[in-house]
């Protein structure tokens, strides 16, 4: 049994009056992909980002309750935001490259987070982020090109890429197939089977399928309320609550 | 099966009548512009040329020894008194002239700084003059505006500025083939003049193009931090949507507002020169910078927020993800807002008038503190004059302004052309 990454406790989060989220507590461990599945505006995705602060960016979000990552409170005063994020990287549903040269949007973290001084550390970081996202040999030709050429699964593995550049310990997805076709999609779920021995994951997906084929624990959402969560065989197969069971089996949702 | 119904017979032909009102309205518009323009080119083209007469000069009635012009310097021939030698000069034309006031008549048809050119012709060929030189002088607006077409011959005398017998002098100089009908560099070097035929548009494009990098030193950078900063970082509240609602106050604030607020401030209370381009970049910059903010915040809006949280995911600061990646994907939609905040500048007027930059100014301004004319004012101030030179040069210089303004538009569209992204 992996140790407790990431510790979520009483977690309510607000929009304006609106509340989005209910005592959500889950834990989630160590290089493990754990998936969070449920119908839409479900909160989720809200929840992911509760993880990296994203949440932060909107004006009208509030956030309440305990996330810690390691045994730290990543809400607490002392914690910069900057450097959460440098060790929770994020991926995106629509793939979101800078209109830059693939070279450029690997380079970017590691330029600002003083990670690499030579121009020979940044290549060898652009390489290496390339190599992990399984993008490097499509591209090696090219990387001097823009980003935004590439296709969209091509584009979301470059999202990767400069994920991983900065070095973190969590990566957190949302939704990233949800733009892909079946093929891409099956690259990406390859991948993360590959970056799951050394990154924690976290991923938010429409797809049952796909949390039953990459995830080892799946928290189910419903109405903002975290409803389940266990290994992703017994949520499948033997799920404990009459809710979990008719979403996966398709009676709404 | 595929019969047209009566129902769609109806539609169809609403759609027609739609689709010519449409036609007509865009005709209407086509129609005045091209009216326009073939109005200000056919009474302006005329105001890039002019009428010189060539005149035999004897410059050794000066000094005898025309070589040692070569000696002095510019401002020594400048100091010398050619007034009664310049004026035998044009008598020479007509030997047999005896009446004074025919003498006076024929000394008219020049221009009245025919001294000056025939000093001025001296500095130029100083190292080589010869005794008997031909000089070109600019002849007067009358007989100017005679070779042009634009003076009426067959009036009666009384009712022309110019005489019958200068008329005659005229015709007879023209079959001697001593009128030339040259381009009018001075037109638009020279400043304004109380003489149609010697004034210039040039300390106007000066004074203009001085105001205009005023206002581009002073909005761009004050537009573009202001949108940078209520667009990406400023929180929502009360006190924001007060500065917004504003800004779009001020863009809506009739121009000769901001020409009080320029004399009543700028001039009376921090005591800047008046008539000058600084004052008027100050004042017309008040007026562009809601254009830019306006302009910029719109296109810092159409930056998708997935290129800021990309950014912020990665650890970028605040700062780090605006200035890196938003800023320079919005900087062409901001470009083009300046410029066409720029070219509203370049035609303004109404505040102009109130700073005082109304005066007359002979000479080209060479700083942003010298009092000076601009494009439109000079439109302004030659449009109330009399004389028919005046005419013609208030076309030509709204040609001049047209011409910038389109300039100004095309760096527009080009510059947005080549920096859209696409993404």
């Amino acid at each position: 049994m992996n140790k407790v990454k990431i510790s979520a406790k009483n977690i309510d989060v607000f929009y304006g009056d609106k509340q989005a989220l209910f005592d959500v507590s889950m834990d989630m461990y160590e290089k493990e992909v754990t998936a969070l599945i449920g119908p839409s505006g479900c909160g989720k995705s809200t929840f992911l980002r509760c993880i990296n602060r994203m949440n932060d960016v909107i004006d009208i979000c509030s956030v309440k309750g305990n996330v810690s990552i390691d045994g730290h409170d990543i809400y607490d005063k002392s914690i910069r935001v900057e450097s959460l994020r440098e060790n929770v990287g994020m991926v995106f549903q629509k793939p979101n490259p800078f209109p830059k040269s693939i070279y450029e949007n690997i380079a970017y973290g590691p330029r600002i987070h003083g990670m690499a001084n030579s121009k020979t550390d940044i290549d060898e970081i652009v390489e290496n982020s390339l190599q992990k996202a399984a993008l490097f040999d499509e591209v090696k030709d090219r990387l001097h090109q823009p980003g935004t050429g590439l296709s969209g699964g091509q584009q979301q593995r470059l999202c990767i890429a400069r994920a991983i550049s900065v070095n973190p310990e969590i990566i957190l997805m949302d939704e990233p197939c949800s733009a892909l076709d079946p093929i891409a999609t099956a690259k990406i779920e390859e991948l993360m089977n590959e970056l799951k021995k050394e990154f924690t994951i976290i991923i938010v997906t429409h797809s049952m399928q796909q949390a039953a084929r990459v995830s080892t624990k799946t928290g189910f959402f419903h109405l903002g309320k975290l409803i389940e969560v266990d290994s992703t065989e017994t949520i499948f197969s033997n799920p404990g609550n009459q809710k979990t069971q008719d979403y996966i089996t398709g009676r709404f949702g | 099966m595929f019969d047209v119904s009566a129902n769609l017979k109806k539609r169809l032909k609403s759609e027609r009548r739609f689709q010519i009102l449409c036609i007509t309205a865009i005709s209407f518009a086509l129609i005045f512009v091209l009216i326009l323009f073939l109005n200000i080119f056919s009474s302006g083209y005329s105001a890039f040329y002019k009428t010189t007469i060539a005149i035999e000069v004897d410059y050794s009635q000066v000094i005898e020894d025309t070589s040692q012009f070569a000696t002095m310097s510019d401002d020594e021939i400048n100091k010398l008194d050619l007034f009664r030698f310049s004026k035998k000069s044009i008598y020479s034309l007509f030997p047999d002239i005896e009446d004074r006031k025919e003498k006076k008549l024929l000394i008219r048809i020049f221009s009245i700084e025919y001294e000056d050119e025939i000093k001025q012709f001296l500095i130029k060929n100083k190292e080589n003059i010869n005794k008997i030189e031909t000089v070109y002088l600019t002849a007067s607006d009358d007989v100017d505006q005679v070779r042009k077409g634009n003076y009426p011959r067959d009036l009666p005398e009384e009712r022309r500025r110019i005489k019958d017998i200068q008329l005659e002098y005229y015709d007879i100089l023209e079959n001697n083939g001593r009128v030339k009908y040259v381009f009018n560099i001075p037109f638009l070097t020279r400043g304004d003049s109380r003489e149609p035929e010697l004034a210039g548009v040039g300390g106007s494009i000066v004074g203009s193009f001085l105001t205009i990098i005023t206002v581009l030193i002073l909005s761009f950078p004050i537009g573009i931090l202001a949108a940078v900063y209520l667009q990406e970082f400023a929180r929502s509240n009360r006190f924001t949507d007060f500065i917004e609602i504003n800004i779009n106050n001020l863009a809506a604030v009739p121009s000769i507002v901001f020409g009080l607020l320029g004399l009543g401030i700028i001039l009376n209370v921090f005591g800047l020169p008046r008539s000058t381009p600084l004052v008027g970049g100050i004042v017309l910059s008040l007026m562009t910078l809601p254009t830019i903010i306006i302009a910029t915040r719109a296109s810092l809006r159409a930056v998708p927020p997935s290129i800021r949280e990309g950014a912020l995911a990665v650890g970028a600061t605040k700062m780090q993800a605006v200035m890196h990646h938003v800023v320079p994907l919005a900087m062409p939609g901001a470009l083009t807002g300046t410029i066409i905040g720029l070219a509203q500048a370049l035609g303004e007027t109404a505040p102009l008038l109130l700073i005082g930059m109304v005066a007359f100014v002979v000479d080209v301004p060479s700083s942003p503190l010298d009092a000076s004319a601009s494009l439109p004012v000079q439109v302004y101030l030659w449009a109330e004059s009399a004389e028919r030179g005046y005419v013609e040069k208030t076309s030509a210089t709204i040609m001049l302004l047209l011409g910038f303004l389109i300039l100004l538009n095309l760096a527009a569209v080009l510059i947005r052309r080549k920096f859209e992204t696409k993404w």
